[in-house]
């Protein structure tokens, strides 16, 4: 009895030790996810307690539950400019199309400056001079240069995506370990082929890591495009709201790209762990 | 050893050297501008399907020797021929196993061993098979699809082994191949490496530290002096009987005289550049 009770002991202790982990980690889970709602209640409530029943209050800052009905009209009813659906479409349709114009050309451009060290001591002093400029400024030129259509919002998206894409591609390449090249080279690889199965690989860490950033940029560029000049989008909605004192509608355009923003994060996410599978568990990290 | 080789026909010495070194000396420029040698007129032969080991104190120039003859540096004075070809450009024919990891990370074990082939032209359907053959001879059948950090360090060191002999390499250099594994799973590797170095008897350079394993691996073990401006110092013939096993062989009355001929050679160059390392110490600490 007292030989026989330790060799089972260590069968159910193993597996009274998992349910117990497991057990922990629900409890956490439900009391964060708890903690959160309630954080969001005292926030929402707070403002809306604060306004209160102040008509110039709401005007001016808006109110949580003004917000909600602003979301619930443009959706059953549409907004002064159209279906409120074209107006996300549009805006998402600039960042889209920019954003991956502006990574395509950061990611090209970064690689081949990286590997021809030629070109990149040609072009090192004209990149800085256009990085220290505030870009965002050149929307005004591209607005009155290509008008109020599509195409000025998508070219203010592709200065403001590519170079941060870029510098993150041009720093991978530099960073890429000489032995992995060097094995390559002796395995038989031309100098593309180190390119392609070295240098952009190893590259990659550095450039996907960019592209969340990137895509925070990629809808500035296209809300800020909308706000310069055009007649339909996210930027265009919130332009009206601010021109009729209604603060509720820029909020809830707020709302709205903070949905889109995180919707394109969740793909970005995706993204990186399709490409960076190859990574062991503990680089990749917690996502915060 | 029983059905004796074409290599035998002809005493090792008299026929073209497979790798060949000539007065060698490689100068590096440091990043302040003042230049720094590496190896200085260091003559060394290699005939074809020979085994040679070098041994020297930390900083000697063994890495750079190695990647010289790879065609990676090119020597600053002197000559460097492989296959009675000057070395320009990266060497063809060769294989190259680095003293850190070098398997690509981001490939799995098969597409890290396919890699050569298909470097070299290979058609793809054909790159595979003979992919699987070798992860299958370097004893890593099933593990195709692991991730290099999905793998041991002794099983990596596998991966790059069929890597480099996958190109049937004419000339093979190992820079301390098996110096991060523990002393169990190098006996092993090292027994291993002997089978797959008897079936195409490539010309081999194997950089070690360690004394017992050179010799018990090799035709002749090559002793450097310390370095600045390493060169060669004796140069010890192995006539203990092939095949080996490498666990076994250093009980051997032969093994335990050449270690201590061998030895004698080399612990002098370990003192020197040991009493350097210390004299930098102090000199940096004061
Ligand atoms: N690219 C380089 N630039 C400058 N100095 C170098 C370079 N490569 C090697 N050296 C120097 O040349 C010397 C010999 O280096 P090497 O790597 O050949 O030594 P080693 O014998 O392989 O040493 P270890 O046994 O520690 O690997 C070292 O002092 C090193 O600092
Ligand atoms: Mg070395």
């Amino acid at each position: 009895m007292t030989a026989a009770a330790p060799v089972t002991a260590v069968g159910t202790q193993e597996a009274d030790i998992a349910s117990a982990a497991r057990l922990r980690l629900r409890h956490r889970r439900v009391t964060v996810f708890f903690s959160q709602i309630g954080l969001l209640i005292v926030l929402l409530g707070g403002w809306q307690l604060v306004v209160g029943a102040d008509q110039l209050k709401i005007v001016l800052y808006g109110e949580p539950s003004g917000i909600f009905d602003q979301l619930v009209t443009w959706f059953r009813d549409g907004t002064a400019i159209g279906p409120l659906w074209q107006q996300i479409a549009a805006t998402l349709e600039e960042a889209l199309i920019g954003f991956v114009i502006g990574t395509a050309l950061g990611i090209f451009s970064g690689i081949t400056l990286g590997r021809i060290r030629f070109l990149a001591e040609v072009f090192s002093p004209y990149i800085k001079v256009l990085n220290s400029i505030p870009r965002i400024v050149l929307g005004s030129v591209f607005v009155l240069a290509l008008g109020l259509g599509i195409e000025s919002k998508i070219l203010l998206v592709i200065v403001l995506v590519f170079f941060g894409v870029f510098f993150n591609a041009f720093q991978g390449v530099r960073e890429v370990d000489r032995n992995f090249i060097a094995n390559a080279t002796i395995l038989g690889a031309s100098r593309w082929e180190v390119t392609w199965h070295v240098v952009l690989p190893s590259a990659f860490t550095w450039i996907v890591a960019s592209l969340h950033v990137s895509f925070g940029f990629a809808l500035i560029g296209a809300i800020v495009g909308e706000f310069l000049g055009g007649y339909q989008g996210l930027g265009e909605l919130i332009k009206n709201a601010q021109g009729t004192f209604n603060a509720n509608g820029v909020w809830a355009a707020m709302v709205i790209l903070g949905v889109v923003a995180l919707i394109a994060e969740f793909f970005i996410t995706r993204l990186e762990n399709r490409l960076l599978r190859w990574r062991p568990p503990q680089l990749s990290g917690p996502e915060l | 050893m029983s059905n004796p080789s074409p290599l035998f026909s002809t005493p090792l010495s008299t026929r073209q050297p497979a790798i060949d070194l000539q007065n060698v000396t490689k100068r590096f420029t440091t990043p302040s501008g003042s230049s720094y040698t590496a190896i200085r007129d260091l003559t060394l032969q290699v005939a074809p399907g020979e085994f040679c080991a070098i041994v020297g104190p930390t900083g000697c120039g063994k890495s750079t020797t190695l990647t010289l003859v790879s065609g990676l540096e090119h020597p600053s004075a002197g000559k460097v021929e492989v296959h009675g070809k000057q070395v320009i450009g990266i060497t063809p024919g060769v294989g190259f196993m680095f003293q850190t990891d070098a398997v690509l990370p981001w490939k799995s074990v098969l597409d890290n061993v396919i890699m050569g082939p298909r470097f070299r032209g290979t058609d793809k359907v054909n790159a595979i098979a003979s992919a699987k053959d070798w992860i299958r001879r370097v004893g890593l059948a099933g593990f195709e699809d692991r991730f290099p950090h999905q793998l041991s360090g002794g099983m990596r060191k596998r991966v790059a082994l069929a890597q480099s002999l996958i190109n049937e390499p004419a000339v093979l250099l190992m820079d301390e191949p098996f110096s991060a594994l523990d002393v169990q799973t190098r006996a092993i590797m090292s027994n291993e490496l002997l089978e797959l170095w008897d079936v195409t008897r490539p010309a081999v350079i194997f950089v070690t530290h360690d004394l017992e394993e050179a010799i018990a691996l090799a035709d002749k073990v090559v002793v450097m002096t310390a370095g600045p401006g390493g060169t060669v110092k004796n140069t010890f013939h192995i006539d203990l009987p092939r095949p080996r096993v490498v666990q076994e062989i250093r009980f051997e009355r032969r093994f335990v005289d050449l270690y201590q001929q061998i030895w004698e050679a080399l612990r002098s160059e370990v003192d020197i550049a040991y009493s350097q390392s210390t004299h930098a110490d102090m000199k940096a600490a004061s």
